[in-house]
């Protein structure tokens, strides 16, 4: 009798977490499984805006792998993320590791100024960035030109100095990852810092060997979500690309993506690009999540 | 011995409290010059949309500060005020007749004095430039963006997505932080590794889909697809969800409330910080977003969101940059308000995605 009470009440229980989790159960469906194994579907079809899918095999592929503007776009992308991936990750790194210095003062504020940029609109930040890097009448080249450079170039349209300005400008989007290792130093215990005090070691051996391994689990967090990320950039090259000179340096994997499928209407080699894409996002995480288990430190696990 | 002695022992904490205040001087010097580099396109944000751009177009290099040229009214016409060494005397005077050879300036301090002759290359003279911020610019870049209309719209996009966010993550975190559901744990595997999809792969058939609903050009799919939760935010409360007690809860079961009204008398009531961090970042994602609603919304300039109308319009206002700056410091202010007022539940909020594990 009682047991079959509480066989009841677990039978409710559960029937009431099924109706709590429908919302996602019903969205991931909806627009994350159907949508995926749609558009895998529609790689091998030549599907236009406007008409009708037909199958035709790998030709997609086929093209994907021979359309030199694909590849171009990806290199470009590769390239950008080799010089972005090891910045984003390093330059919060340190910025954390001073906002945590027992040595500075008013950190609290500081710490909120830091973090600032990373509520701009993307939008707005190209253009305050474009503005400031722009070759005449920027900031920087105003300083550059006062601290005695007699020709600065113009970054955001120098094919040499794109990359790096691109980076620069990355570097107002570090402000999730920042806080995130802040916390995760803050989190250390200090006894572990005193004990290694003790046996004398200086600062630079305790940043290396106590703070960066117990912080591992935030960076390996932020190292997978910046590999994401950055096979997303979109709103940087589409916003200078729609201007006036168009730059081949700006032509990423997503805006080629976005011209493919949405300016010319080819979606079903667009949605060749985004498995692409995914595939390389996905092997790229994998062997993130894999070599992990080698630098990754967990505390008690 | 001496080391013993009282003095020696104050003067060694004074040392120490010397090393300590010099060490903080210097650490938090450097912070704030790393600072003001790191925030200095904010400042060339700020002068370049106070610019007067038609006054400085003609001028060989345009100033850094809001300046334009002075001018100086003699008799009712404006003539422009050049920098004239006279006598080794530094003077800004006011250029009546340019000459290749000799120019006639005039003093505006002391215009009764008649026409002054300088020899030299009017051409080589520096001009005199005032500040002179130009607030016109905010009033011209609002009405021209039309932004009372997008601050409307955006705040329409928004505050629903809100809405929906809200409401769908609470019930699904409260699901998995409360509920025996059989295969919870995968299911919650399944939940975190949806952060890792891009959504390029997803986008197309997504975007077909609410094609064929005709749904395109309104925004419904930047709504609608809020109300079925997401990974962050799902996470984000459900580490929340697990720190409180449960007795609370208990109380109110055996007082007979059911399971929502557990959620709507209990459990939200004491979630109220992670709650507004949820808020806080979907408000800030659907105000910046820009992709979604620049496919959706493609030719609907009636319907389109800030970030989408901002850009719209610098394309094709590039020679003026003064309003390109003066739009995208308005598109930024009412996020970064948000933030400096509820900083301290947003970034409890990153902190909780991202560390707790």
């Amino acid at each position: 009798m009682k047991q079959s009470k509480t066989r009841s009440l677990l039978q409710q229980q559960r029937t009431w977490g099924w109706i709590f989790l429908s919302p996602w159960i019903a969205g991931f469906f909806l627009f994350t499984l159907f949508p995926l194994m749609v558009s895998l579907y529609l790689s091998f079809t030549d599907f236009d805006i406007g008409g009708k899918p037909h199958w035709n095999g790998l030709d997609n592929w086929r093209r994907l792998f021979n359309d030199p503007a694909t590849s171009h776009s990806l290199w470009i992308t590769l390239r950008f993320g080799m010089i972005m991936l090891p910045v984003s990750i390093i330059f919060p790194l340190l910025l954390a590791a001073l906002l945590n210095s027992k040595y500075l003062a008013g950190k609290r504020v500081l710490r909120v100024l830091f973090y600032m940029p990373y509520m701009v609109p993307a939008i707005s930040g190209v253009y305050i960035w474009q503005s400031f890097l722009n070759g005449q009448t920027g900031l920087l080249n105003r300083i550059l030109v006062w601290a005695g450079m007699s020709d600065p170039p113009d970054w955001l349209f120098n094919a040499t100095w794109i990359s790096p300005a691109l980076v620069v400008v990355g570097l107002w989007g570090v402000g999730n990852a920042m806080l995130t290792m802040l916390a995760g130093m803050q989190g250390v215990p200090t006894e572990m810092y005193e004990a290694a005090r003790v046996d004398g070691a200086g600062i630079l051996t305790r940043f290396l060997r106590i703070t960066l391994p117990m912080i591992s689990p935030v960076i390996l967090y932020n190292l997978v979500l910046t590999i994401i990320g950055l096979m997303q950039y979109f709103v940087l090259p589409y916003a200078l690309s729609s201007q006036t000179r168009v730059n081949p340096e700006l032509q990423f994997i997503n805006l080629h993506l976005y011209q493919t499928g949405f300016l010319y209407g080819h979606m079903g080699y667009a949605s060749a690009i985004a498995w692409f894409l995914f595939a390389i996002a996905l092997l790229l995480t994998i062997f993130v999540l894999y070599t992990s288990r080698r630098w990754v430190y967990y505390a008690g696990g | 011995m001496a080391a013993n002695s009282p003095q020696m022992q104050i003067s060694y904490y004074q040392a120490r409290q010397l090393r300590r205040f010099g060490l903080t001087a210097l650490v938090t010097l450097f912070t704030l010059l790393l600072l003001s580099v790191y925030l200095m396109p904010f400042a060339n944000m700020m002068t370049v949309s106070l610019r007067d751009v038609l006054a400085v177009s003609k001028l060989k290099e345009v100033p850094l500060l809001p300046e334009v040229p002075s001018v100086y009214n003699y008799e009712g016409k404006d003539y422009p005020v050049f920098q004239v060494t006279i006598d080794s005397e530094p003077k800004e005077l006011a250029l009546v007749k340019p000459g290749r050879q000799v120019s006639q300036f005039i003093d505006p301090e002391n215009p009764d004095a008649g026409f002054i002759e300088w020899e030299g290359n009017w051409r080589q003279l520096v001009q005199v430039q005032k500040l002179a911020p130009r607030w016109e610019n905010f009033e011209e870049a609002w009405t021209q963006v039309r932004f009372p209309l997008l601050f409307r719209n955006t705040l329409i996009i928004a505050v629903v997505g809100v809405i929906g966010t809200l409401l769908s993550c609470i019930c699904v975190a409260y699901a998995f932080a409360r509920f025996p559901i059989p295969g919870k744990n995968i299911l919650f595997v399944i939940l975190i590794s949806t952060i890792i999809l891009p959504n390029q792969v997803t986008l197309i058939p997504t975007y077909i889909f609410f094609s064929e609903i005709n749904w395109t050009g309104t925004w419904l799919p930047l709504m609608i697809p809020h109300f079925f939760a997401n990974a962050y935010n799902v996470f984000l409360l459900r580490q929340y969800f697990l720190t409180l007690p449960k007795e609370l809860e208990d109380a109110a079961m055996v007082d007979g409330a059911g399971p929502l009204r557990v959620l709507l008398q209990v459990i939200i009531p004491q979630s109220w910080p992670a709650i507004v961090a949820v808020a806080i970042f979907h408000f800030v994602f659907a105000w910046n977003d820009f992709f979604a609603p620049l496919i959706y919304l493609l030719g609907k300039r009636d319907l389109q969101p800030i970030s989408v109308g901002v850009q719209v319009f610098n394309a094709r206002y590039g020679s003026r940059p003064d309003l390109i700056q003066a739009t995208s410091l308005m598109a930024l202010v009412l996020p970064v308000i948000i933030f400096f007022l509820a900083q301290r539940f947003f970034m409890r909020g990153v902190v909780i995605t991202g560390v707790e594990k």
